[in-house]
């Protein structure tokens, strides 16, 4: 039995100078359909906020900056709200700060979660057995629980959005932390572990130089998932009441809306945008995590 | 004198029972660089005792030591040392490679490591050298990812990359299995190579005999985690003493055919089914079976000087302690 | 002609990648007896496992039998309908697989795996009479009846496969293509399940191809040996004839790198690398190894003749006209 073509292994990477090329990028994104949309859309948001930044005043976002319930209309695009928050703008400003809150929090929650994944994986032992058992059990309780009874004991005042986002990324990092410690898990028997051991390297050095590069593409997928996660917190948090209700997002707005009977008073434009908003939002990381999926898996790729 | 490399007493136990290498010991010395065979089918225990000599496998009983040292309890640096003098091929052509990585990788980061150039120009020349004094060509094989070279190739830049080391003792577990008839020739007179021009000892772990026989000088039979029969491995070959030696050798197919399959009708129970009780493990499958070979293991009978069976069946010769079975492979 | 039970002629087998066609098989032609063992071997980039697979049709696309005949006694394979060839496969053509062991359904026992087989090709027979078949094609590989009742996981690796012999020949196929069948096996028991092939070989009286790259395990096994390069068929003798004196050089080679009794520590390997399926030489495939290579052997493809009586070869060494060995 001889080996002469390459064996695909579970999860292994294009090597980076192939991909490098921008044509190879181009051409690989023009057949993985479900990533280049979810990738424009994304685009689209970045540009909305950007542009729109420029465009809008920054009182618009907050109350009294517009005249009160204006159904939508050339002078305001998305209407105004029932305290006179011109929602055009609310949209820049909450598109912005939630993918931003969503951001940082899923990066804290996957960089805490991918070390503990890493090095619970491969160095075993006691510390392995730790902290699969906090680990386990603390996924069992709902993170928006935990997130309640946190953000409900914290002082408003110091309430900020980015507090909030590190508040969020504290239930966000067990995700991660179990399925990469699956992954290395699996990788840490692989023959080249043992060649690089042989190379003098130690157990650091084979975490970051050999394991790491090979699970890229996974952690950008997880990346995104725990960024899912984040900003379904970020929106869920404040649209019951708790965290900085001062502040343009998105989660605010829900809660204003609902607070003040929106739809009683037949105002229907100010929940659409809000809902609308985080459709697309979620439509648009749904469809980036199923690109990278195809990306990091060369089983279910069709492509490349 | 230190032996290079010293087996005491090594046991290697699994959760469920399973015994993968049962108190085997032996060492060998590097004055007269050999090549010696750890012969065995799949069970045997024969990537268990490389594995140890490794250090990637700790013993669940007894210790491994190199030069005088005990494994487990070596400092920094000489555990850089040990790794710098005892290097590995392996099987698989493929897996050794980090797939993320140009093949060079394997090389620089062990002459990193280990400090083996001063530049990386010097680096260079080395690696063209090594690959040159194994049949490849650097322009065709450098610079590449594993997918876009050939098994062989891959397998050659293995062993050229232990003749770049120059370590002194060298552990190849199967490396000829997955590579091509054709090239397997070319990578055992590498390994010759090694041993004759740059003194290197060479462990040779595999199941197929006829290479063992080509390039080997001593061999050691092992069956279910024991040492069955040691020696020159043209004694061994020629002439094994022990019945299930001589089941393996009958078995073998060469290529020859004044050679054909031995006439011996194979008695033996199925491998995986038989019994492993308290004595000699092949009792069970055993056309010589007697009654004390199922109540203690047999020890090592010196059937000559050059070769030693565990089997009753030679109670008349001396015996030979476990500990001194390095000195056949003197 | 009644006289060969299975005749491939000119096959040419290719596949149709993004990197361009791939050539897997080129222009191989031969006979087999009625009971005859031969023995295909081949590396690595040969070609040997496609033919394996055409031989029972099982190309998939990309892949397609780009020409020439099968003829299994009088039929042509290449012509058969696909419900018509899954009729043939098993009954009169079948095939012990590489890996066949882990390829046992977990959950079944043994007798129904090999009942399966049968029950799809209508022999118009009641499950029992069937069973019957399964229990006689078990103790055709030597295992005992209670085996039968058992499942893959109580088996041991050995056994498995003469399982999976057993389901190959319930129907007693006039051919039997063993693609590698003990790949996998230790010594002893490969030796044990090549002697059971032999033993229902002879009992059955089917031919049998041996596909594999262990020259070792040919000579002990077949009586006729074919060997293939880079998807040409270079020669085709009795295992005798070729071990005696080979005619294509590449085989000669090959026979000299195996290590035997007598040679030791002789090392004599090939060297360069086999040519890509999809980017053969021009003229003959072993040119670029060859240290025998000549001019003509760069341009013109070798023609495959019966050089010596019943001993073929496709090298110019041997055309009256060019040069002699």
């Amino acid at each position: 039995m001889s080996v002469q073509s390459a064996s695909a292994t579970n999860l292994t990477m294009p090597p980076a100078k192939e991909m490098g090329s921008l044509m190879n990028i181009l051409r690989y994104l023009r057949r993985n359909t479900q990533l280049t949309v979810g990738l424009s859309i994304l685009l689209f948001f970045i540009l909305f906020s950007v542009i729109g930044s420029f465009l809008v005043d920054d009182k618009a976002a907050y109350p009294l900056g517009a005249t009160a319930s204006q159904a939508p209309s050339w002078e305001y695009p998305f209407g105004t709200d029932g305290q006179g928050r011109d929602l055009f703008a609310v949209a820049i400003f909450g598109v912005w700060e939630t993918f931003r809150i969503g951001f940082i929090a899923g990066l804290i929650g996957l960089i805490i979660g991918a070390f503990i994944g890493f090095t619970s994986a491969f160095f075993g032992g006691w510390y392995d057995v730790v902290v699969r058992w906090v680990v386990d059990v603390l996924l069992t309780v709902p993170g928006l629980l935990i997130l309640i009874v946190i953000a409900s004991s914290m002082d408003a005042k110091s309430f900020t959005l980015t507090n909030m986002a590190f508040i969020i990324a504290l239930t966000a990092w067990m995700g991660p932390a179990r399925t990469i410690r699956a992954q290395v898990l699996t990788l840490r028997e692989r023959s080249y572990v043992m060649m690089a051991r042989l190379n003098g390297m130690n157990s650091w050095g084979i975490i970051f130089r050999e394991l790491l590069p090979n699970l890229l593409p996974y952690l950008g997928a997880s990346l995104v998932g725990s960024v899912t996660g984040a900003i379904f917190a970020s929106v869920g948090l404040p649209a019951l009441g708790l965290g900085p209700l001062r502040e343009p997002t998105i989660g605010v707005t829900i809660y204003w809306a609902m607070n003040q009977n929106a739809l009683l008073r037949e105002m229907w434009w100010w929940l659409m945008m809000p809902v609308v908003t985080i459709i697309l939002m979620f439509i648009t990381l749904f469809m980036i995590s199923v690109g990278l999926d195809e990306l990091a898996n060369p089983r279910v790729r069709k492509t490349v | 004198m230190n032996h290079l490399l010293e087996l005491k007493n090594a046991t290697k136990t699994y959760k469920g029972g399973t015994v993968a290498l049962d108190n085997v010991s032996f060492f060998i010395d590097a004055e007269a660089p050999s090549i010696i065979a750890v012969a065995g089918e799949s069970g045997s225990g024969k990537t268990t005792l490389g594995m140890m000599a490794l250090g990637f496998l700790d013993p669940s009983k007894g210790d491994v030591l190199y030069k005088g040292k005990n494994l487990r309890t070596l400092s920094g640096q000489e555990q850089t040392n040990f790794r710098k003098e005892v290097q590995a091929v392996f099987q698989d052509p493929f897996a050794v490679y980090n797939p993320f990585y140009k093949v060079d990788h394997i090389f620089e980061v062990g002459i990193r490591n280990f400090k083996l150039a001063k530049s990386g120009a010097e680096a260079r020349r080395k690696i063209e050298e090594a690959l040159v004094s194994v049949g490849l060509r650097p322009e065709e094989t450098l610079g590449r990812f594993p997918h876009q070279l050939s098994g062989g190739q891959r397998q050659r830049l293995v062993v050229a990359r232990a003749l770049l080391f120059r370590p002194q003792l060298l552990m190849a577990d199967e490396p000829v299995s997955m590579v091509d008839a054709s090239l397997r020739a070319t990578i055992l007179e590498s390994l010759r190579k090694m041993k004759e021009e740059y003194q290197i000892t060479i462990l040779y772990i595999t199941h197929d005999l006829t290479t063992a026989y080509h390039v080997c000088d001593h061999i050691i039979v092992l069956y279910k985690g024991s040492v069955m029969e040691a020696g020159d491995v043209e004694s061994v070959v020629a002439n094994p003493q022990h019945p299930y030696t001589q089941l393996l050798i009958d078995s073998i197919p060469w290529p020859d055919l004044s050679r054909q399959w031995g006439q011996q009708e194979i008695n033996a129970i199925d491998a995986e089914t038989a019994r492993i009780g308290k004595g000699c493990k092949f009792a069970s499958r055993c056309p010589h079976v007697m009654e004390k070979c199922s109540q203690s293991p047999p020890p090592l009978y010196q059937i000559d000087e050059n070769q030693v069976a565990a089997c009753f069946l030679y109670e008349d010769k001396p015996t030979l302690a476990g500990e001194e079975l390095g000195q056949l492979f003197k | 002609m009644s006289d060969y039970v299975l005749r491939v002629k000119d096959l040419d087998v290719q596949y149709y990648t993004d990197a361009g066609v791939v050539y897997a098989n080129n222009k191989i032609n031969f006979d087999l007896k009625p009971g005859e063992r031969l023995g295909l071997v081949g590396e690595s980039g040969s070609g040997k496992s496609t033919m394996a697979l055409a031989l029972l049709r099982m190309i998939k696309p990309p892949g397609k039998i780009a020409g020439g005949q099968l003829l299994l006694g009088a039929t042509d394979l290449t012509k058969l309908s696909e419900e018509e060839m899954r009729q043939t496969r098993g009954k009169d053509i079948s095939m012990i697989p590489q890996g066949a062991m882990n390829s046992l359904n977990p959950i079944m026992r043994i007798k129904d795996q090999i009942v399966d087989g049968m029950v799809d090709h209508n022999l118009g027979l009641s499950r029992s009479v069937l069973e019957e078949r399964a229990y006689d094609a078990l103790d055709v590989v030597e295992l005992d009846r209670k085996v039968g009742r058992m499942y893959p996981h109580e088996l041991s690796g050995g056994m498995k496969q003469r399982a999976c012999i057993a389901i190959s020949v319930a129907m007693h196929p006039k051919v039997i293509i063993a693609d590698e069948p003990t790949s996998a096996l230790d010594v002893v028991t490969q030796r044990k399940v090549m002697q059971t092939i032999t033993r229902l070989q002879e009992e059955l009286g089917s031919a049998v191809i041996l596909i594999g790259h262990d020259m070792g395990l040919m000579a002990q096994f077949a009586t006729r040996m074919a060997v293939m390069y880079a998807g040409s068929l270079v020669e085709l003798g009795s295992v005798r004839d070729i071990f005696t004196e080979a005619l294509h050089p590449y085989t000669e080679m090959l026979i000299d790198s195996l290590p035997t009794i007598g040679k030791r520590g002789i090392f004599k390997g090939i060297p360069g690398i086999t040519p890509l399926l999809r980017d053969l030489p021009t003229g003959c495939v072993f040119n670029t190894r060859c240290p025998k290579v000549m001019d003509i052997c760069r341009t013109k493809t070798p023609a495959y003749k019966e050089y010596r009586p019943s001993h073929w070869a496709a090298c110019h060494l041997h055309e009256d006209g060019v040069a002699k060995k």
